[in-house]
């Protein structure tokens, strides 16, 4: 039996209403689940009417479906193909303007007047993502001064998963699928023998703060209980698993290992993984004029290193050949990430079995190049 | 010729070989010199000697049309000179010129060919101090091949 | 990340495809102090930023000196500045040469073709502080005489009582009377101590490769010899990602490595 904690309380489903025009009574941009373009994708939120109710998704290797569901959830699925790297590091960011008269060159930074934003629906892995992201962005000799501005600002409301995804692997990469930090409030949502509600608790005094504003009152030992059975349902049900113990030395052993040419085969280096791993942080730099030359700017966009032209150099490639790229994406999240950062790059979110097109699944990969069985290993 | 034996033995090509075979070589060895300019052998010419220099430069040389001697490959102190002398038709492939004042030890290859034949393991401890000049050499021309230096457009 | 303007105080035509540029800070902008082998990102307005690595003095931070071949948009760019013009410039960045803690020791500097640039700083500092080293040698390799870059600079360290020069070239004319080979031949002759030697090797990656086998064969610990590595850079300073070779990020773990550091990757294809 668990004790609630003397924070946890319970929120009817209209105090999500309350929690959405209160962040915005805040000044906060308000982003969250919705459907578009035939998926669950982030976009601005100001009504618990935008949130996918009645739907679900079916994800597997290379497939994703919206399929109706009679559950009346809010928060009943997985994750699509849009991270929160879509609104901390933009995919495409105007850095400077430069403008030429004669020999003088002056340059204009670009502001930075992007509102605070509060996270609605941010899974346990997304958090785990922007963690993984902060180190790399945040933690270096060098940082991005408008990254660490939108996540010091940002406000976060967690929401465990209650339903894995066909594709997730959270419990392997010790991510999911309840948050244990990094939020402001983390609420479980409950539906059960007829009731609809959410447990909340705050993570931060801001979050306490809020949810001060809520209706809400203590939570029941029986809800928290429920709430639990939600998390532990879902950890129970990961269809897939990766072996972390040794796994950067058990792929720094296997370079040359002759796997990678079967499944550079498959791949068709088209970046869809890279695009909507959460992680993935590679960009370059395209600088542009107009056509009076006096005109420059400097964009910054998302780049994969999956392109062919990601490693050139005066005259060519690095990793001109499809399996050194492949590798290259593969080993940088589970081995070389971990010397660099001290972390995964990958945290389970399973979007790039998902969304590659040819179906490939890291978990087995992983397996192949590491000379595992490769028969698929079910449950935590 | 006394004087040629330790300049032979402790010549980096002949280290560690064995007194006797020393003695068989003195016996085909003479001193030679070449003035800056002076050819050492050229291509086509039977390949009567082979070099160890002493010091000075060596350079090994192609004749090419339009663009006239091509130097492939220099050797100075502690090198050695020429293998055509080793397998028939015992012919120079190259030419050789020395582009400073250059002094070397030339050993007739005749008289060479003869004491391998008889004494086949002077000839093994030769062959396989060739082989490794000619490894060596391969490599180095490899090296050269790639062009590591140029370009690609 | 903003860049600093400097303008051009000189163009000079070392090769015919070799150039260098000696730039002053435009408005006045303090001395540029860098360490010797960093390099600068490099911005030609509207065209774009490449990595190049400083090549000028370090004794001498009044004036920052690239050198660079034209191979792309930006060295083409580069290439058509006059005096007087603008360009942009970030750093300076990167892990230079170690020629602090080379002190006491012999000093081997093999270059190949125009890494001979991003040696030049360290060779500067080595002769202005001669007396805290033993021996220095400089073992430079290049395609064709045409090619050797810093030619009469050469020639003044080679006329120098205490300083060893070597040069080889791949290919030769008729004219020149010098080594021609490929540079680890100079190595087995050069006039050094294993036992105290620190060596540092810049040129074409395979150039390296085969030269820091050379020294291995010879003798010089591997903790003793370095390398500047290249790659793909858009920042410059850990962010993009293109830089990475294995677990390193060239533009900030490097340019320059030890050679036991990194000499799995060297062997590994495509990585």
């Amino acid at each position: 039996m668990t004790t609630p904690r003397r924070d946890q309380v319970t929120l009817e489903p209209a105090a999500l209403q309350q929690l959405i025009d209160a962040l915005r009574a805040d000044g906060y941009q308000v982003v969250g689940p919705v459907l578009g373009n035939g998926a669950i994708v982030y976009d601005e939120l100001s009504s618990t009417d935008q949130l996918p109710a009645g739907k679900t998704d079916r994800q597997s290797p290379g497939s994703y479906k919206l399929v109706p569901d009679e559950s009346g959830a809010w928060f009943g699925f997985a994750v699509g193909p849009h991270s929160w790297k879509q609104k901390c590091y933009p995919a495409v960011a105007r850095l400077w303007r430069a403008e030429r008269k004669g020999a003088a060159i002056t340059l204009v930074a670009e502001p930075d007047d992007s509102p605070p934003l509060a996270l609605v629906g941010a899974r346990a892995c997304e958090i785990a993502a922007m963690h993984v992201q902060d180190r790399v962005l945040l933690h270096g000799a060098e940082t991005d001064p408008a990254y660490r501005h939108q996540r010091e600002r940002m406000f976060v409301v967690a929401v465990s998963c209650g339903r894995p995804g066909g594709t997730c692997f959270c419990v392997s990469m010790g991510t999911g699928p309840a948050a244990t930090g990094g939020f402001d409030i983390a609420l479980t949502e409950v539906v059960d023998q007829g009731r609809h509600y959410f447990i909340a608790e705050g993570g931060t005094d801001a979050g306490e703060a809020v949810i001060a504003r809520l209706t809400n009152r203590p939570a029941t030992i029986e809800e928290v209980a429920a709430a639990d059975a939600v998390v532990a349902g879902a950890a129970a049900q990961m269809g897939r698993s990766v072996t972390t113990d040794g796994l950067p030395q058990r792929l720094a052993a296997n370079i040359e290992h002759p796997h990678w040419e079967v499944v550079a085969k498959r791949c068709l280096t088209c970046a869809n993984c890279t695009m909507v791993c959460p992680t993935c942080f590679c960009t370059t730099i395209d600088d542009q004029t107009d056509l009076s030359g006096a005109h420059a700017s400097r964009v910054r966009t998302w780049d994969s290193c999956f392109t062919l032209d990601f490693s050139y150099i005066h005259g060519g490639s690095v990793r001109p050949s499809p399996y050194a790229r492949y590798r290259q994406w593969l080993t940088h999240k589970f081995s070389t990430w971990v010397d660099q950062f001290g972390t995964f790059g990958c945290v389970g979110c399973g979007r790039c079995i998902t969304w590659c097109p040819v179906g490939i699944d890291v978990t087995e990969e992983v397996r192949a190049v590491t000379g595992e069985s490769a028969d698929r290993a079910p449950s935590t | 010729m006394h004087t040629l034996e330790p300049l032979l033995a402790e010549h980096p090509f002949l280290k560690g070989l064995k007194q006797e075979h020393l003695e068989l070589l003195v016996g085909c060895a003479s001193n030679v010199r070449f003035e800056a300019g002076a050819f050492v052998f050229r291509q086509g010419q039977e390949a009567n000697h082979f070099y160890i220099l002493r010091d000075g430069k060596v350079a090994v040389e192609l004749f090419a049309p339009q663009k006239g001697a091509v130097a492939i490959d220099t050797y100075g102190e502690g090198d050695v000179l020429g293998w055509s002398w080793l397998l028939p038709p015992y012919h120079w492939r190259f030419d050789a010129r020395a582009t400073e004042p250059t002094r070397m030890i030339s050993l007739d290859a005749r008289c060479m060919r003869t004491k391998c034949e008889n004494d086949h393991d002077l000839g093994y401890e030769l062959m396989k101090r060739f082989a490794r000049i000619i490894e060596q050499r391969l490599d180095a021309t490899r090296w050269q091949l790639l062009d590591v230096y140029g370009v690609r457009s | 990340m903003l860049p600093d303007f400097f303008s051009v105080r000189k163009v000079r035509l070392e090769t015919d495809d070799t150039f260098t540029l000696e730039l002053a800070p435009a408005g006045g902008r303090q001395p540029f102090p860098f360490s010797a082998g960093q390099f600068n990102m490099l911005y030609v307005h509207g065209i774009g930023e490449v990595p190049i690595s400083i090549s000028g003095d370090p004794g001498k931070p009044g004036t920052l000196v690239h050198t660079t071949r034209a191979v792309g948009a930006v060295t083409r760019g580069l290439r058509t500045l006059k005096k007087g013009d603008v360009l942009g410039v970030r750093g300076p960045f990167g892990v230079g040469w170690p020629v602090q803690q080379a002190e006491g020791h012999d000093i081997v500097v093999v270059a190949g073709g125009i890494g001979l640039a991003p040696l030049r700083p360290a060779i500067y500092q080595l002769l202005a502080n001669r007396d805290r080293y033993g021996k220095l040698v400089i073992l430079y390799g290049t395609r064709t005489p045409a090619d050797i870059l810093f030619r009469k600079e050469i020639e003044a360290w080679r006329a120098r009582l205490d300083v060893e020069v070597y040069v080889t070239v791949d290919r030769a004319t008729d004219s020149w009377h010098g080594n021609v080979g490929v540079v680890t031949k100079l190595i087995p002759k050069a006039p050094f101590d294993r036992t105290r030697t620190v060596a540092m090797i810049c040129g074409p990656e395979l150039m390296m490769r085969f030269t820091a086998l050379e020294l291995d064969k010879r003798g010089v610990e591997t903790d003793h010899i370095y390398l500047s590595m290249e790659r793909n850079m858009k920042c410059g300073v850990g962010l993009c990602g293109h830089c990475q070779c294995g677990a390193t990020f060239i533009c900030k773990d490097g340019p320059v490595f030890r050679y036991d550091a990194i000499k799995g990757l060297l062997s590994q294809r495509e990585i």
